[in-house]
């Protein structure tokens, strides 16, 4: 290792993609006006309204956010998803509602999201595997959308199932992993405003390495409840299963939330490793629930969070 | 075989250094380039520990191979000086780069861990070995060389536990290089049985 490389610059201090792309429409704007035309954007930009739950830590780069990704159907290497994700077709695209709710149905994905107000959302992002980054999600809360197909009284947990269509998803022909990849909420978690399905990043249409068309993101837990590429939501009575949960339950609990107190049977969870923080970057200390203890740690009061983990 | 065993003789020992060399080489242009994809860190780590149970394989491979008449002995030390050095690169990425000199972190991993315990031992395994890699060693010690160098067996298994340990699903790149250490292990197991019934067929039965 050449001892005199050591930039003072971090993947952090790189411009983000929306403030290089706004400036370009900047540019864009100015010379149509010069030519006497009217200028539309370079990109048809999501428009997003800011939130008050997003972070003022700079978000990672859009190359880091979709260079590195756990999407074990496209691959288990963190490039896999990048590499193989763009065979997956994601148009049309429906969600199947169903178990106690009001109003089951097989919804196209334009009528599911249709009247939710997007919002950007800043959040950290931990992994179980303790990386961490952060990035600017654009969705809106899963709490509007349950509130629209109508939740019954007798439902206690909400239950996601990505898509299954390994002609599209290499990984899915692998046997390690029962698929579809299965993940859940409990309801209140499910109805907590940090919870939100996420439809883009980075003002454009969510990236199928990162689970477009549709995720959902619970920013307090690890990476893993934050199932990608829905296809299916259950209001059910009883806790549903869950992935990881089903493959090594030893080490992967229902709730995971993110807790440096408690690690992993074979890991340390005390600290993470910001992915886009460079070569001599080092490590931070891991937050309990990711730093959104105040809006969440009430969730789990009386509940013994090293059982459960 | 003898042509190849002939150029297999002239290749210089520094040739091999030198070929070993390379991945080393790879991985500090990728650095300077920013060609290590989004997460540099794991990606050097990872490599290095890769290259150095390539090497342990590569050298455990040596024995076998001259059982079929391909001699390629004079390439085993520095076969195995490359698995240690990269193992020492390894062992120096994770304190360094990954755990971000966290030493408090990393000696609680050390005695905690069984993935980061199995991978300790295997390079401490090797450490005697590669103490002892030097011609004079190899005269003054004799028949126990051998012995000591048996060690390699017990650092190819902790090196390949070590890999499986820390990944959170089989894959079949760790699952290829089980095969291959229980493939070295295992012809020297069956060889060695074969020889010990032979031995024992030899030697006339005491009835009493």
């Amino acid at each position: 290792m050449p001892k005199a490389f050591k930039p003072d610059l971090r993947w952090s201090d790189v411009t983000p993609r929306a403030a290089f792309l706004n400036r370009r429409q900047i540019f864009a704007a100015g010379a149509a006006l010069a030519a006497g035309a009217l200028a539309g954007p370079a990109l048809a930009k999501i428009e997003a309204a800011p939130s008050k739950f997003s972070t003022e830590e700079a978000p990672d780069t859009f190359e880091t956010i979709t260079g590195y990704n756990n999407y074990y159907e496209f691959g288990t290497g963190k490039g896999d998803p990048a590499a193989n994700a763009g065979s997956l077709t994601t148009d049309p695209w429906s969600v199947k509602v169903d178990g106690l709710v009001d109003r089951p149905g097989t919804y196209d994905l334009a009528d599911l999201v249709k009247g939710q107000p997007l919002e950007e959302r800043i959040y950290r992002f931990r992994c179980v595997e303790a990386w961490s980054m952060v990035i600017p999600w654009i969705g809106f809360e899963l709490a509007g959308l349950l509130n629209t197909i109508g939740v019954q009284p007798s439902a206690k947990y909400v239950a996601f199932e990505t898509l299954l269509r390994p002609e599209e998803m290499p990984g899915q022909t692998s046997g390690w992993i029962d698929w579809p990849y299965r993940e859940g909420l409990r309801l209140d978690e499910a109805m907590n405003p940090l919870t939100i399905l996420a439809t883009g990043l980075y003002g454009d249409p969510m990236p199928k390495q990162n689970g477009a068309p549709i995720r959902l993101v619970v920013p307090w837990k690890y990476g893993f409840k934050s199932i990608k590429s829905i296809v299916r939501i259950s209001l059910v009575a009883e806790m549903p299963q869950t992935t990881w949960n089903m493959l090594q339950p030893g080490e992967y609990g229902f709730y995971a939330n993110v807790n440096p107190e408690v690690d992993h049977p074979r890991w340390s969870q005390a600290s993470e490793r910001r992915v886009g923080a460079g070569l001599f970057g080092g490590r931070v200390d891991t937050v309990k629930f990711n730093g959104y203890g105040d809006q969440v740690a009430g969730l789990y009061a009386g509940q013994d969070l090293a059982k459960d983990y | 075989m003898d042509r190849l065993n002939a150029w297999a003789r002239r290749l210089p020992e520094a040739a091999v250094w030198a070929l070993g060399a390379i991945p080393l080489a790879l991985l500090v242009w990728g650095t300077l380039s920013n060609g290590l994809g989004p997460d540099p860190v794991k990606a050097i780590e990872h490599d290095l520990g890769l290259w150095a149970l390539r090497f342990l394989l590569a050298s455990l491979a040596i024995t076998p191979l001259r059982w079929i008449g391909l001699n390629l002995i004079k390439h085993r030390r520095p076969l195995g000086m490359l698995s240690f050095s990269y193992a020492v690169l390894h062992l120096v990425a994770w304190l360094w780069l990954d755990m971000g000199l966290r030493f408090g972190q990393a000696a609680e991993d050390l005695v905690k861990r069984p993935y980061i315990i199995a991978g300790m031992l295997g390079l401490l395994a090797l450490l005697p070995l590669a103490l002892t890699s030097t011609r004079a060693a190899i005269r003054r010690m004799g028949r126990n060389w051998q012995r000591l160098h048996r060690l390699a067996y017990a650092a190819l298994a902790l090196a390949v536990l070590h890999f499986a340990l820390l990944l959170k699903v089989w894959t079949g790149e760790v699952l290829i290089y089980i095969a291959l250490a229980v493939l070295l292990l295992g012809l020297r197991l069956a060889r060695n049985l074969r020889r010990r019934g032979q031995l024992a067929a030899q030697s006339p039965r005491v009835v009493s």
